[in-house]
């Protein structure tokens, strides 16, 4: 055997090296990535995911510093441990990103999406589709006769779960944001 | 000093700035402004090449010899699409290089007008990074940017599209002094606490090694001094992949010859059975490690790398050091000379068990006195050339493993091959750029008969410019390496791996006005080198030999280091079996 007696992973700095490496199970990930808002800096984001087979489950962008010009692209990504770490490293070396945050890892954060949701129909379905989306929080941005369109904030989740209770009441077309996220705190 | 100038005698002023000397390119509609400029102007050499393709060889060959960006000018929509093979090339490998690519003007960009191509779009995946120039104000920036992307942090090529109307256009030259700091600045020093680490295993390990790769050379020449220092002080053995020969010296007594695929049987044993690998600019590469799972099971690993991404992308590593290999050597030999300069006594037990595996001499071939053997030849070349101001290139196949065997390498950027990508067509072109930036050296393309046709025309190029470049032909009249791999694999079907109506390479080399000669006989060979050596000219040798040779020693696809095939000393059937279905799968 080795006479050297290294433990795995004692070189780390951070705590973030001290997971099993080799756990087999995909994490889901919340990504915050800076970049220069130029041409193409969001095509060598998504060409990298679709280049090296990498999942992107949602994936936000806008320009958050009009005078400095960057952009804050959300991405939430699916992958082993030892993926989301070559995903964060592959992401660092494009030239034009400043910054690669994992919000999963670092500490607590808040995630939210916007969703549109048009539901039809009329009579009793009409009556419960506006009585959940009391309980849910939502508003009324367009109505008709036959129709509403709600708008909803929240966890990725709670869109999911308002989705599934409006389907049976005549859920016809939705739209979504995907997901915005921020660290809590300082 | 900002001055009021047409973005195309930008162009030839930014490359004056940055020190360019040499271009490699070929003209076209979209680039003739930058033309006109070249035309008028004797700081910048322009070479015309046959094809953009080996421009972008050429320019490889001229970067990998000298250590400075390479620099190739094309025209828009065919051009650029020609030099796609080129630059991912250069990305496999981390050749700085930079590219410049005519488009049409702005104004017809989108409308499928003649020869435009999307060049940034189909280039994003093979270039390090890219930039469609928009304004004539912001050319001379980018222009300096783009230099200076290429030569930083791990080395690459990048591409700069520039449209026709912003050529015509008149702007403000800025020079590189001006252009504000880019934000894009990889960090050169290592940790100092995982060096210590590295120091500390250094002293107590038993079964060392150090794995270097092509990161060695391009730290620099000081990088590959402070290795060999390293080396020697430490007395540890250093095996190299296939990029990194020459960061330590050929005939360096601590040397194992090159690992992985068709390495040393030495070098691959000790990587297998080491208990601390130093792996210095490697990047654990499919050829390098056979199977993942079964990869040099018992030792403690420490990857020196100045790309974040290439630690633990394929090998789990207990230190990762990011930063450049010279300045981590640097560091790393201060502080363990610092700690006592002490190693472990047991190392010689190592060497003992090393030296049992050198025993079987894996590179040893039956040889022939009626048919040149390919190793023969090669064996032959290196008697002849050893010692003298040598460049090699190659192309890739068998030919190209057999030189990276038996050549020996006494200093860094004396190699250049194909590595990652495996570019046939590649030596050639390369060739050329060595000898444009090394005009008195002896440029020696090592080639097989199918690779070498694939960039033929640029034979021309070499006429025209009087590179004096030696193609030496190993002529099996096969696709040797795919026959290999169907004699192997594929149950001796050789598909399509016959190089039939091969060209007389004798004529062709007086076609193109230079001087050929072919030679089949073994004791005719050392003439034929020499000629070919002292031929003031361009020069093909055409050394027509054995044809089913197979080049070992070989790991195969899917299998441990430790179950490697070693060509003679193995029956032939035995090889047939040895190869798993599993492991067909794998390239
Ligand atoms: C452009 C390109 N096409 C195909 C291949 C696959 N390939 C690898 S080696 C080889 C045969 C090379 O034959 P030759 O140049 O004669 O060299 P030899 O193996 O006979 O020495 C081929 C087809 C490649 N590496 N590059
Ligand atoms: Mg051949």
């Amino acid at each position: 055997m080795s006479a050297l007696k290294l433990e795995r992973g004692a070189s780390s700095h951070s705590a973030y090296d001290l997971r099993d490496y080799h756990a087999a199970g995909e994490e889901r990930h919340t990504l915050a990535v800076i970049v220069d808002n130029e041409a193409g800096a969001l095509a060598r984001v998504i060409g990298l995911f679709s280049g090296r087979g990498y999942n992107i489950d949602s994936l936000t962008v806008a320009e958050v510093d009009h005078t400095g010009h960057r952009s804050r692209i959300t991405l939430v990504t699916r992958g082993t441990p030892a993926v989301i770490e070559q995903i964060k490293a592959q992401l660092g070396r494009i030239v034009p990103v400043h910054e690669v945050h994992d919000l999963t890892v670092e500490g607590p954060s808040v995630e939210r999406e916007l969703g549109l949701f048009k539901v039809m129909g009329g009579g009793e379905k009409r009556v419960e589709a506006l009585r959940i989306s009391d309980i849910f929080r939502a508003k009324v941005v367009d109505s008709t006769l036959e129709s509403f369109v709600f708008e909803i904030t929240g966890t990725p989740e709670k869109l999911d779960a308002f989705a599934d209770l409006m389907r049976p009441l005549g859920l016809a077309e939705v739209a979504r944001t995907g997901v915005a996220a921020l660290s809590r705190g300082r | 000093m900002s001055r009021s100038m047409t973005g195309a005698r930008m162009v030839v002023e930014a490359l004056r700035d940055q020190g360019v000397d040499t271009v490699f390119g070929y003209p076209g509609g979209a680039v003739l402004p930058i033309y006109d400029e070249i035309f008028q102007q004797n700081d910048i050499q322009h070479i015309l090449v046959r094809h953009e393709q080996g421009a972008v060889h050429m320019a490889e060959g001229y970067a990998r010899s000298t250590g400075k960006p390479g620099v190739v000018l094309v025209t828009s929509g065919p051009g650029a699409t020609n030099a796609v093979t080129g630059l991912t090339d250069a990305l496999l490998d981390s050749i700085p290089l930079v590219v410049l690519s005519g488009q049409v003007p702005t104004f017809m960009i989108g409308t499928d007008g003649f020869q435009e191509a999307d060049t940034v779009g189909i280039t994003r995946p093979c270039t390090k990074h890219n930039w469609l120039v928009k304004d004539t104000d912001s050319l001379a920036e980018t222009l300096h940017r783009a230099f200076h992307v290429a030569t930083s942090g791990r080395p690459g090529p990048v591409l700069v599209d520039i449209p026709k109307d912003v050529q015509f256009a008149t702007g403000t030259y800025v020079g590189p002094k001006q252009v504000e700091p880019a934000r894009y600045q990889p960090p050169r020093k290592g940790d100092v606490g995982a060096i210590t680490r590295l120091a500390e295993l250094i002293e107590r390990a038993e079964r060392p090694i150090f794995y270097t790769g092509g990161g060695v050379i391009n730290s620099g020449p000081a990088a590959s001094q402070l290795l060999t220092e390293l080396v020697e002080a430490t007395g540890f053995p250093v095996t190299s992949t296939l990029m990194g020969l020459g960061a330590y010296p050929g005939s360096g007594k601590n040397w194992l010859g090159m690992l992985g695929m068709h390495g040393l049987y030495e070098a691959n044993m000790a990587m297998h059975g080491c208990d601390l690998m130093i792996n210095l600019g490697a990047r654990f590469d499919d050829r390098i490690t056979g199977r993942v799972a079964d990869f040099s099971p018992h030792s403690v690993k420490v990857h020196v790398d100045i790309d974040p991404s290439s630690i633990n992308k394929v090998i789990r590593v207990d230190v990762p050091i990011v930063g450049d290999v010279g300045h981590v050597l640097e560091d790393l030999l201060k502080i363990w000379k610092s700690r006592g300069r002490k190693t472990n006594p047991a190392v010689k037990q190592w060497w003992a068990q090393i030296e049992q595996w050198r025993a079987r001499k894996c590179l040893s071939y039956r040889n022939s006195d009626k048919l040149i053997k390919p190793q023969y030849a090669i064996e032959r070349l290196e008697a002849l050339t050893k010692g003298r101001d040598r460049y090699i290139t190659t192309e890739v196949g068998q030919h190209q493993m057999w030189a990276a065997q038996y050549l020996h390498f006494e200093g860094p950027n004396r190699w250049m091959t194909s590595g990652g990508l495996g570019t046939m067509g590649y030596g050639l072109p390369a060739s050329i750029g060595v000898q444009v930036a090394h005009p008195e050296a002896l440029v020696i393309n090592v080639a097989g008969d199918a690779s070498w046709l694939m960039n033929m025309q640029e034979m021309g190029t070499a006429v025209q410019f009087r590179a004096p470049v030696k193609q030496f032909i190993l002529n099996n009249e096969r696709l040797g390496m795919v026959r290999q791999w169907q004699q192997l694999l594929h149950g001796e079907r050789y598909s399509q791996s016959w190089s039939e109506s091969l060209p007389d390479f004798v004529k062709l080399a007086e076609a193109f006005g230079c001087k050929g000669r072919q030679v089949s006989d073994p004791a005719s060979l050392d003439d034929a080198i020499r000629e070919m050596i002292d031929y003031d000219g361009p020069f093909i040798l055409d050394v027509l030999v054995e044809k089913h040779e197979n080049c070992f020693p070989m790991i195969p696809s899917g299998k441990p280091h430790n179950e490697m095939l070693l060509g003679d000393l193995e029956a032939a059937e035995d090889i047939g079996t040895a190869i798993q279905s599993d492991g067909a799968v794998l390239v």
